[in-house]
């Protein structure tokens, strides 16, 4: 069984539970283990780099550490994580001094950080590690005629310039058709989710996850996929207060690509984390129990 | 060996004094072994300084001369015909570049001024050991091939065959015209293209001088200036075009259309038997054997049961045929490709209907084209109320292309006036970076455009997009831009997209380069000799360049540009003969161990094995002097002319001058070093 180092990061503690949960039964169904780093810490999420970027380095490389002793490639769910840890890799390989002067503070913890393993986020190992063909022949309860909405995010793919298709990826919609669903165009599945912009500047983020609701229904999506417990929450437990602030009803469940590939994949919806929605998801599981009604 | 050498160096104004200590180098070469005289002096190529080294030569009975100067690009033959003068062999004269390959690149004036003595002492030790030579005649062949038949290759052609020189034009496509036969007007006078195009089309048709080739393509090309063989594959169009009046009968009757990619951009359809457009030249239609049915399934032959003349011009057994043409100069018209703008998803080509490229909105606005000239979405009937023209698509870009495309501006203003014109009503926003109208009035156009009220935004598009945020976005295309002028971001709602993407080299001209055996530059354009005094030659002696092939070009600069490639080719013919350097590679009979490596090396095909004496021998007629067999040669049995083993070992010696000295000092290595950094 393929191993990974899982750096959950702290949404998938609380918040996004469900991420985790599902996560790790897809992998396994999958057959990849998701080991779960020892001892890990903050990544310094988006704020502490624009504080202090030396220690969020150290912060960050200090995860990397730990996960290169068991030599295994670090996984990270969340977007920010991700990209985060994506990034001081690659600036503490293009920088000895710095990464020197980092791993003389990570000495302290016995730790030393080198570069040698990948940083991928979780989708990465679905779409590239173990490709969408596998996926397909794995998928016993194909989610036919249901219309997904594939949301990348912003920081998978755009901020990654050595990435080819930055502005108009496919991976996700390949991901989505792998699962006998059917993803529909959305413009703007790169677009920014707001962020945490949600607690300094409500307004100004509402309107962003109005773009997104909006656009995900004018293209007929039944629900829309996420691979980051930040735009998971900004899409789902802000639904609400988008209909407060524009006056509208969207009432469009969001899911974590995750829960619905398990669904794909014949795993039972609890087992999934599926069901403590504030926006139901009944309809979306019609189409995954359908196969078994046809039984 | 005692001979006197005459030392020159140039102070090119400031430009070689500034950097190198030109007296001093005057003053050290004199003190040189076999120098006779050595002189600095402010302009070598005067007439004055021309003067010095004739009066020296008389005077004081120099043998050899050395001039360092400038590249011998610029005035090797300036000097040596100042030694013919004095009477000396031209070739016992040695040029040295102390300006481009020294002064021009350092601000370090004692290295610059170490390195021009490395390169006098250089040169002095070599020209002792030249001889004497006399330039080879060459004859020019009078023919003249021209590859490509768009405005530049047409220019070309005509240039030449008026002035009584025969022609062979190859285009590749069914019909010469290129990219202007396409266009609806040409900008800034707003004359109709095809009006200004086919009469000169109409002319290389009928031209006596002219041999046109369509649907041809040049396979191989040997031999070199004056004598050149060119192989041109004529791909079988499946017309006898003895027989064929052009009637057109068979398009009518051919039952199956296939989607116009080439000539419509797409936008149209057309018979799978077919000519282009209407006023292709020649008139002969060509079968697309990838869509024939016959082809495809042997059944069909309505063209043949349809066809009027007796005998039958259709011919299915066609085969591809190929002509050996004998031609003294090449003249390279090949244009260029646009840029496919779906390599920038972000502004939605392929993916939203209602955004088009120049090249389909050329088509959509022409008179002869899908609608008649009509301004119409994607839908082929509505007209759009707003329209967006972007600039730089794909050009001035990092990502992308890095330069400008030079004609894109002027014809997205074009595109703007075109549409004020058949849509009074209709807004036309044009985003561009930096309005670029250089050109007899260019800019008197651009005027008129802001007079005729569009609105200019000056910002790179982010994104094309259809997802509304407002009501009054809802079912447009919105086009995101930062308006730098007022600093804001904007979203602006329109009903259509012209994308105007940039010029770039053909997709194979890399493939063009190697057959000629001339270079292109890192975006694939072909190079001139000379960027400002020799536009239209290239480094490869009888092969010029016209048009887009050497980077974007309008309209006018294409026709200059094949008219000056004809002017230069046709001095050549008029002259008949023309003296070239005698560098020729010659094998010294005793030397030769007959290995016959050298016979397959020579890319001229000039080595050939005489069986009886066992040995390799030359024929100096087709030797280009190119050094590959000379270097290759295990018996050092070849030597070449002008570049004899004496004469650079010697060269290499007089360069290292201080090194030989100055092993026991390792200051002095390193001093050389230095220089060779």
């Amino acid at each position: 069984m393929k191993q990974y180092a899982l750096y959950p990061g702290c949404s998938l503690e609380k918040i996004a539970q469900s991420y985790r949960v599902s996560a790790i039964e897809t992998s396994r169904a999958m057959g990849v283990e998701l080991k779960e780093i020892d001892d890990w810490n903050c990544c310094g999420a988006t704020a502490y780099f624009h504080v202090d970027e030396l220690l969020s380095y150290t912060l960050v490389a200090r995860n990397l550490a730990i996960a290169e002793k068991e030599n295994l490639d670090f996984v990270a769910p969340c977007s920010a994580c991700y990209k985060n840890a994506y990034f001081t890799k690659k600036y503490l390989n293009q920088d000895p001094e710095l990464a020197e002067h980092i791993n003389y503070a990570l000495e302290e913890d016995n730790l030393h950080f080198t570069g040698n393993i990948a940083v991928k986020h979780l989708i990465e190992v679905f779409v590239q590690d173990l490709g969408v063909e596998q996926i397909r022949d794995k998928v016993s309860n194909p989610l036919e005629g249901l219309r997904v909405a594939p949301y990348y995010g912003c920081q998978i793919v755009r901020p990654r310039k050595d990435h080819e298709d930055v502005e108009e990826p496919q991976f996700f919609e390949d991901l989505i058709s792998a699962m006998g669903a059917e993803p529909v165009d959305y413009p703007n599945k790169v677009r920014c989710c707001g962020g945490s912009l949600i607690i300094t500047s409500r307004v100004a983020a509402l309107s962003l996850v109005r773009v997104l609701l909006q656009s995900a229904v004018d293209s007929n999506a039944m629900v829309i996929a996420t691979a980051c417990p930040l735009c998971q929450v900004n899409l789902e437990c802000y639904q609400e207060q988008v209909n407060q602030e524009f006056g509208t009803e969207y009432s469009i469940p969001i899911l974590y690509f995750t829960q619905i590939l398990g669904l794909s994949l014949g795993i039972p919806a609890k087992r999934l984390g599926i069901g403590t929605e504030l926006v139901s998801t009944k309809e979306v599981l019609t189409y995954a129990q359908k196969k078994e009604n046809d039984l | 060996m005692s001979e006197k050498v005459g030392v020159y160096i140039c102070h090119c104004g400031t430009n070689i004094a500034k950097t190198v200590d030109v007296e001093d180098v005057a003053v050290w070469a004199g003190d040189q072994p076999d120098v006779e005289i050595a002189r600095d002096y402010k302009f070598m190529c005067s007439s004055l300084g021309q003067d010095l080294i004739e009066e020296d030569i008389k005077e004081k009975g120099l043998t050899r001369v050395v001039v360092a100067a400038c590249s011998p690009h610029m005035h090797e033959k300036t000097f040596r015909t100042a030694c013919e003068r004095g009477g000396l062999n031209p070739f016992l004269f040695e040029m040295v570049n102390v300006r481009e390959h020294n002064s021009w690149t350092t601000d370090d004036r004692e290295a610059a001024t170490k390195k021009a003595k490395a390169l006098v002492n250089g040169a002095v030790e070599r020209v002792i050991y030249h001889q004497e030579l006399e330039m080879m005649p060459l004859e020019i062949n009078p023919n003249t091939l021209v590859v490509g038949g768009g405005i530049a290759g047409i220019s070309a052609s005509l240039e030449l065959a008026d002035a009584g020189y025969h022609v062979y034009l190859v285009e590749r496509e069914p019909s010469i015209g290129g990219h202007m036969a396409q266009l609806d007007k040409t900008f800034p006078t707003l004359d109709c293209s095809a009006c200004i195009l086919t009469p000169r089309m109409v002319e290389v048709g009928q031209h006596p001088n002219i041999t046109l080739l369509t649907w041809s393509e040049v396979e191989n090309v040997e031999g070199y200036l004056g004598n050149f063989t060119v192989t041109v594959r004529k791909k079988a169009r499946y017309i006898n075009e003895e027989h064929c009046t052009g009637c057109g009968i068979c398009i009518e009757k051919c039952p199956f259309k296939v989607t116009d990619d080439v000539f419509e951009a797409g936008l149209s359809t057309r018979k799978v038997i077919y000519r282009p457009f209407p006023q292709a030249v020649p008139k002969y239609p060509v079968i697309d054997t990838e869509n024939c049915v016959y082809f495809l399934r042997g059944k069909c032959k309505a063209c043949q049961i349809f066809c009027p003349t007796e005998p039958n011009s259709i011919d299915f057994e066609q085969q591809d045929e190929f002509l050996n043409i004998d031609v003294g100069n090449i003249i390279l018209a090949t244009g260029y490709d646009l840029f496919d703008v779906s390599k920038i998803p972000q502004y939605g080509y392929g993916r939203l209907a209602n955004v088009f490229t120049s090249l389909e909105f050329e088509r959509l606005v022409n008179a002869a084209g899908p609608t008649s000239g009509n301004i119409v979405l994607r839908d082929m009937e509505t007209p759009p109320d707003k329209v967006a023209i972007v600039h730089c698509v794909g050009s001035r870009d990092e990502n992308y292309h890095k330069y400008c495309s030079k004609v894109c501006c002027m014809y997205s203003l074009k595109f703007a006036h075109l549409v004020h014109e058949r849509l009074p009503d209709a807004e036309v926003y044009n985003c561009y970076i930096d309005m670029r109208t250089p050109g007899k009035g260019y800019e008197e156009f651009y005027n008129r455009l802001l007079e005729e009220g569009t609105h200019f935004i000056r910002g790179k598009v982010a994104d094309i997009t259809d997802s509304a945020r407002t009501d009054e976005e809802e079912g447009k295309l919105i086009v995101q831009v930062n308006d730098t002028l007022i600093d804001k971001q904007r979203r602006i709602p329109v009903d259509m997209v012209i994308l105007s993407p940039a010029m770039e080299a053909r997709y194979d001209s890399r493939k063009i380069t190697q057959l000629f055996r001339m270079g292109c530059d890192f975006d694939g354009f072909f190079v001139e000799r000379h960027p400002k005094l020799d536009p239209v030659a290239t480094m490869t002696e009888g092969i010029y360049i016209a048009g887009a092939c050497q980077g974007p070009k309008d309209i006018p600069d294409s026709v200059s540009q094949g008219a000056a490639a004809a002017a230069r080719v046709a001095g050549l013919i008029a002259r008949g003969t023309v003296y070239i350097e005698p560098v020729r590679a010659s094998i010294i009979e005793e030397q030769c161990s007959g290995c016959r490596i050298c016979n397959n090396l020579c890319p001229y095909n000039a080595i050939i094995f005489n069986e009886d004496k066992e040995v390799s021998e030359i024929i100096t007629a087709l030797c280009q002097g190119c050094g590959t067999c000379v270097a290759a040669c295990p018996s050092a049995a070849i030597t070449g002319a002008h570049f004899t083993n004496d004469q650079l070992m010697s060269q290499i010696e007089g360069i290292l001058w201080d090194v030989g000295k100055g092993l026991e000092s390792i200051k002095k290595v390193e001093s050389v070093a230095e220089i060779g950094d």
